[in-house]
């Protein structure tokens, strides 16, 4: 066989392979690339928790729907009645189901984002993946109840003889704001439960307090003198921005309240991430 | 680092501290903590006040390397380091100290069927888990009829696993972990579980991969069949520490030889009949089943050697424990002044943990030697149950349990 070109040895024909270097402190070296190449188990999580859910009760989708069901009755009796507010010529329920959307998306999102790490945790003292993609997975089950009851919203809305408008179309925009305001808390509080169990009882606290510190039963236009107190709460501004987009009630759309909402949950998801990232050594060992 | 070394681990140390001062799990412990310290402003002296923290080196200064295609078993005992080891290699916790550098994509399998759902079916567990193990999407798709095919649960796919049997369960998990392809993989203590068959099919498998050269292997296992035949090179870790590197057989040898699963004797001081050594034999531990081997010396004959044995938990809780005398007739065998005394179960009624040994001696009539709390040896269970509640909650004992329903 002499004069043919020698075949490479083995060793040259490997790929070269990407370093990786493990040291004190490096352990988030290549995070976004990694969290880049998970993004499929981002996905399986997240089915996992809406398919557990939807499996584990017996009437289901029903479960998303009787929470508000009985929360708009009541609201719209306690407040539209008993309190006799006005709605500004909505119907009344439509006034309240179109608050209590977002407070749910907010409060579904925030209360399973800051579990998650826990109820996670047989996942993170045995596997290796970015671990923001537990909280993020956990915020999947809150959008499909989000879904659901939008879907009622808008058969309501057509029962009291109003169609969507074009400010529908902007929707989206606040549904991203109110997972990026629960999501920017989750992460705080997420992160702290691993620490501190005892933030396993605060979360649950401030969603109760929420309800009564938000206009969920009523329109912010009947109690402007309270207003500024009410726009300190980013809750505020995104069900007015809610309200705007599903109730077209021809109100002008209120930029004060939004601007808070924008700005806490821009602080508030870089200062999670900030802490998130920072703890997240420490998790395997912790938790 | 050289071309063909795959991963290099230079003095690597792990301290967990254990104790609620420096973790505070609670607000409560902090906020107490917090004004304890201002508190300790005005009390001179105090602020010097030693905090005894119990910091423990699960492991200190390891190095090593390991060459490109290399099957590496990693041997020791429960608490030696080896957990703490695969969990920095595999990124799950960083080190104290030191530095690890690997090239290449790494896979670990330091657990059975990591992240299954029980209230989600064969298939949908498939996805997910190949997901947790850094599978994507397509690569699943791709191998799912081949995991499917080896799992030889077919039949069950499209059922939640928590109806699965323990084998069925392991079997599938199992398949989706032998369809990995990284450079490296990190395989801890699982291939004890499932049936004797399906083992060797999973460690065919696994040889079959690594004889290609491509596939670099970490292996920790206690069953030293199952090392001597897939790995090449041999690691021992002994109380965070490397005791032992290089070929398997060597390591094995000086592993098994000076495990603490043994313990000899010196002769008392006034001739006596005395326990000389105490040895829980290795190959049938890695088998699932405890041999023990008690060798006495006596001055006189014992008219029968009687060797007691209690088998305590890791805190000296005794589980079991029987002797020649409670044998009756199989047992009186006549007359020795030295010599070995063998006692074997076959089907351990045990869960997989670390285990004590006490030790006793006499005749017919009297007990001449005890030797309490001796030996600790790890038993390592073939049995599996997924979602088995800890032992400080069941127990160490494994019965079979027989249940039924009766609905009105």
């Amino acid at each position: 066989m002499s004069g043919h070109p020698q075949s490479p040895s083995p060793v040259a024909k490997l790929t070269p392979l990407r370093e990786l270097v493990i040291e004190p402190g490096r352990i988030g070296q290549n995070y976004w690339w990694d969290l880049w190449r998970y993004r499929d188990l981002l996905v399986f999580l997240t089915l996992r928790d809406i398919k557990v859910r939807y499996k584990q009760t017996v009437l289901g989708v029903g479960w998303a729907l009787i929470q508000p069901i009985v929360t708009t009755i009541i609201f719209t009796f306690v407040f539209g009645k008993l309190a006799g507010m006005t709605a500004g010529g909505v119907p009344y329920p439509l006034l309240v189901l179109a608050g209590l959307l977002p407070w749910q998306l907010f409060s579904a999102a925030l209360t399973g984002s800051s579990v998650s790490l826990i109820s996670n945790a047989h996942l993170i003292s045995k596997v290796y993946f970015p671990r923001i993609i537990i909280p993020l997975s956990s915020l999947g089950v809150a959008l499909v109840d989000f879904v659901v009851v939008l879907f009622l919203y808008f058969c309501c809305s057509i029962w009291y003889g109003r169609i969507p408008s074009w400010h529908w179309a902007l929707l989206p925009i606040f549904i991203f704001l109110a997972l990026t305001l629960a999501f920017g808390a989750g992460l705080w509080f997420t992160a702290l439960t691993v620490k501190y169990r005892d933030f396993r009882y605060i979360v649950p606290f401030i969603v109760q307090i929420g309800v009564f510190v938000s206009p969920i039963g009523f329109s912010t236009g009947v109690v402007p003198t309270w207003r500024n107190l009410l726009d300190l709460n980013p809750i505020t501004g995104l069900i007015d921005a809610f309200r705007w987009s599903l109730l077209s009630d021809g109100q002008p759309f209120d930029r004060h309240g939004i601007f808070t909402s924008i700005a806490v949950s821009a602080i508030l998801t870089a200062s999670g991430l900030w802490y998130f990232r920072k703890m997240e050594r420490t998790f395997a060992d912790v938790v | 680092m050289a071309d063909d070394i795959i991963i290099a681990v230079e003095s690597v140390s792990k301290r967990y501290v254990i104790g609620h001062r420096v973790i505070d799990f609670t607000l409560r412990d902090r906020v107490t903590r917090a004004f304890r310290s201002a508190g300790s402003l005005f009390v001179p002296g105090a602020r010097n006040a030693k905090v005894a923290n119990d910091e423990f080196w699960a492991l200190k200064n390891v190095s090593f390397e390991v060459p490109r295609g290399q099957v590496l078993g990693i041997v020791g005992r429960n608490g030696a380091g080896k957990s703490t080891l695969l969990k920095i290699l595999s990124r799950i916790t960083d080190p104290t100290s030191g530095r690890v550098r690997m090239r290449g994509s790494v896979a670990s399998l330091l657990e059975v069927g990591t992240g299954f759902h029980p209230e989600l079916t064969g298939r949908e567990n498939v996805f997910l888990n190949g997901a947790i193990l850094g599978m994507s999407r397509s690569e699943i798709k791709r191998k799912f009829d081949e995991i499917v095919a080896f799992s030889e649960v077919e039949r069950f796919l499209d059922t939640p696993v928590k109806h699965y049997s323990s084998g069925m369960y392991v079997r599938l998990a199992f398949a989706i972990a032998a369809h990995l392809e990284p450079d490296i993989l990190i395989v801890d203590e699982v291939l004890a579980v499932g049936d004797a068959q399906f083992q060797k099919k999973c460690l065919n498998k696994v040889s079959e991969v690594t004889r290609s050269g491509e596939r670099t292997v970490l292996f920790v296992s206690h069953n030293s069949a199952a090392l001597q035949s897939i790995c090449t090179a041999g690691l021992w870790l002994k109380q965070g520490q490397v005791a032992f590197s290089g070929p398997i057989n060597e390591c094995l040898a000086a592993y098994l030889r000076t495990g603490s699963q043994a313990a000899d004797f010196p002769p008392p001081a006034e001739p006596k009949p005395y326990i000389v050594s105490v040895r829980v034999d290795p190959h049938s531990l890695a088998e699932g089943r405890i041999k023990v081997d008690v060798a006495f010396s006596s001055p006189f004959p014992l008219s029968p050697p009687v060797v007691g044995i209690t088998i305590s938990s890791k805190f000296g809780q005794p589980i079991c424990g029987s002797n020649g005398r409670m044998a009756g007739e199989k047992w009186m065998t006549g007359a020795a002044s030295s010599g070995v005394v063998t006692a074997r179960i076959d089907h351990v009624p045990l869960h997989s943990d670390t285990y004590r040994l006490s030790v006793y001696l006499g005749d017919f009539g009297m007990d001449y030697d005890q030797k309490l709390d001796v030996v600790d040896f790890d038993y390592l269970s073939p049995r599996f149950f997924p979602q088995m509640p800890p032992l400080q909650v069941i127990g160490p004992a494994d019965f079979d349990w027989n249940w039924s329903l009766s609905a009105h």
